[in-house]
């Protein structure tokens, strides 16, 4: 072994949650991430993620950014700054969309609550909550709305897996007990937990299972953290880590901001060009002109130069973001953006970008680990989807 | 602050050495916890001449890949089959069940007590 990383150097600029202190008390390997000391692990990767198919894990979400607009024009505000139409959304409901610049390139993937007419909850990645929330400013101004970034009084606690549904209706009033449990898929409700505390429950996550993202104030995330554990602990639920829910994430075929999502894509190359609605139109029917419309528009009907696949690992040697994806003659075709040996398949996956060519399910690559080629073959995403009743 | 097996030597590379003969080399507690959870070994062929400080495997976990360094000068007689099959074991019991490979040693590199180790990695 080579200089081990520091396991929990906490520079003083790092940003803590209102649950760190819990972290610490579980014996979390933390670690650096969008600027956030966050739980790495708590016992082993593997355990969580498997508690997570199998059963239930807790995770603190609280780096995440919560960014309210407000107004008459809340709807219309959105339309405009992101690709996907608010203005579609349902009271009620939740949709995954898109800010762009205006090249069409992505500068964050967000969830876009729709709380009431006038209200929306915009929930943006912790490394970019501040860009989004600054442009959401900008992109609004000449709009009848308020953004307020609530991100530093807002905490959020995810509890994903099949148990989750148990778990999340044993933390609130016995009233909210039926609203819970009858919560659609990327639907919200507000209920009020067994603390007292208000909660917005949302049925989200990003692990491929059931679950439940419960927004409260900083000042409840402790009794609303304690009282999950209580409750989930004898139904198997354990606190969950970053990386398990990265793996989690990667088999579900998720995209990660900075892996699959940057800068220099658009959604297209994603294979997330059903999110852009270049054909949205407001309330009053007429369309929309919304912030990098026309480069993504120029960008459907152009041929794709990269496109993100799936890759499965024929061998036990998982690859690593930034290899490179060969064909068996060597010749370089890709990058791989996100990978790990799959705990829940036994086997290694990747996505990666590749040529077109080399694109279709059943193509035979290589990954260049470390100076050896691993083979891989190209299959659809997502790796891995729950059983659904 | 952890406590390491008062009878075997380290190196500032995280290994551990059983210097029975022939001696073991495995990694410490302390690097398999940093790692995470161990899932694949590349340890050196048996009969491989190995130097003290070189590259001789890489140890890949669920997160990160790490090279392996011999604390050793030697010859390989043996690697642990049974940890390659399942590295978990790194994990559960780095010190016993966890060891990586014996060496007939010529020399050691510069190894440090359990004390001096202890103080190293807290």
């Amino acid at each position: 072994m080579s200089d081990l990383k520091p396991s929990d150097p906490t520079p003083s600029d790092l940003r803590s949650t209102p649950l760190e202190a819990e972290h610490q008390r579980l014996g979390a390997h933390l670690t650096e991430f969008g600027g956030w000391n966050m739980p790495l692990r708590y016992t082993s990767d593997l355990a969580e993620h498997r508690a997570v198919r199998e059963a239930a894990g807790l995770f603190d979400l609280s780096h995440m950014g919560e960014i309210h607009l407000e107004g008459p024009a809340a709807a219309a505000a959105l339309d405009h700054a992101l690709v996907g139409s608010a203005t579609a959304v349902a009271v009620g409901r939740a949709k995954y969309s898109m800010m762009c610049a205006e090249d069409g390139s992505v500068l964050d993937d967000l969830i876009v609550y729709r709380l009431a007419d006038e209200h929306f909850l915009v929930v943006a990645n912790a490394g970019n909550a501040d860009l989004v929330s600054r442009e959401l400013v900008q992109r609004a101004a000449g709009f009848d709305v308020v953004v307020t970034d609530r991100s530093a009084s807002t905490a959020l606690v995810a509890v994903q897996g099949p148990r989750a549904e148990e778990i999340v209706v044993a933390l609130a009033t016995e009233a909210d007990a039926a609203t819970l449990r009858a919560l659609p898929y990327y639907a919200s409700a507000p209920v009020t937990l067994a603390t007292g505390a208000r909660a917005l429950a949302a049925r989200t996550g990003y692990t491929g299972e059931d679950g439940f993202e419960l927004f409260v104030g900083t000042s409840d995330a402790v009794a609303l953290w304690r009282a999950a554990l209580a409750a989930g602990e004898p139904l198997g639920l354990v606190p969950a880590g970053l990386a398990a829910r990265d793996s989690l994430r990667l088999e579900a075929g998720m995209p990660l901001y900075g892996h699959e999502l940057d800068t220099t894509t658009t959604p297209y190359e994603a294979g997330l060009g059903r999110v852009v609605r270049l054909d949205k139109t407001g309330a009053d029917g007429a369309p929309v002109e919304f912030v990098g419309r026309a480069a993504l528009a120029a960008r459907k009907v152009s041929p794709p130069a990269r496109v993100l696949v799936g890759l499965r690992g024929e061998g036990r040697r998982s690859a690593r973001a930034g290899y490179d994806v060969v064909t068996p003659a060597g010749t370089r075709v890709g990058t791989v953006t996100s990978a790990a040996p799959s705990p829940t398949l036994g086997h290694p996956v990747a996505m990666a970008y590749v040529t077109p060519e080399v694109s279709a399910p059943g193509t035979a690559l290589a990954v260049d680990v470390r100076g050896r080629q691993e083979p891989f073959v190209v299959v659809d995403l997502p790796f891995y989807r729950r059983a659904t009743a | 602050m952890a406590t390491y097996p008062e009878h075997l030597q380290y190196s500032r590379e995280h290994e551990w050495v059983d210097a029975s003969a022939p001696a073991v080399v495995g990694i410490t507690s302390l690097a398999a916890d940093a790692l995470g959870d161990v899932v694949y070994l590349e340890l050196p062929e048996v009969g491989a001449e190995i130097e003290a400080g070189a590259v001789v495997g890489e140890i890949e976990s669920t997160k990160s890949v790490s090279e392996l360094f011999s604390p050793v000068t030697g010859t390989v007689v043996e690697v642990n089959q049974a940890a390659v099959d399942d590295p978990a074991v790194v994990n559960a019991d780095p010190f016993g069940e966890g060891w990586l490979f014996k060496v007939d040693v010529v020399a050691v590199g510069e190894l440090l007590d359990a004390a001096a180790y202890a103080a190293l990695a807290d």
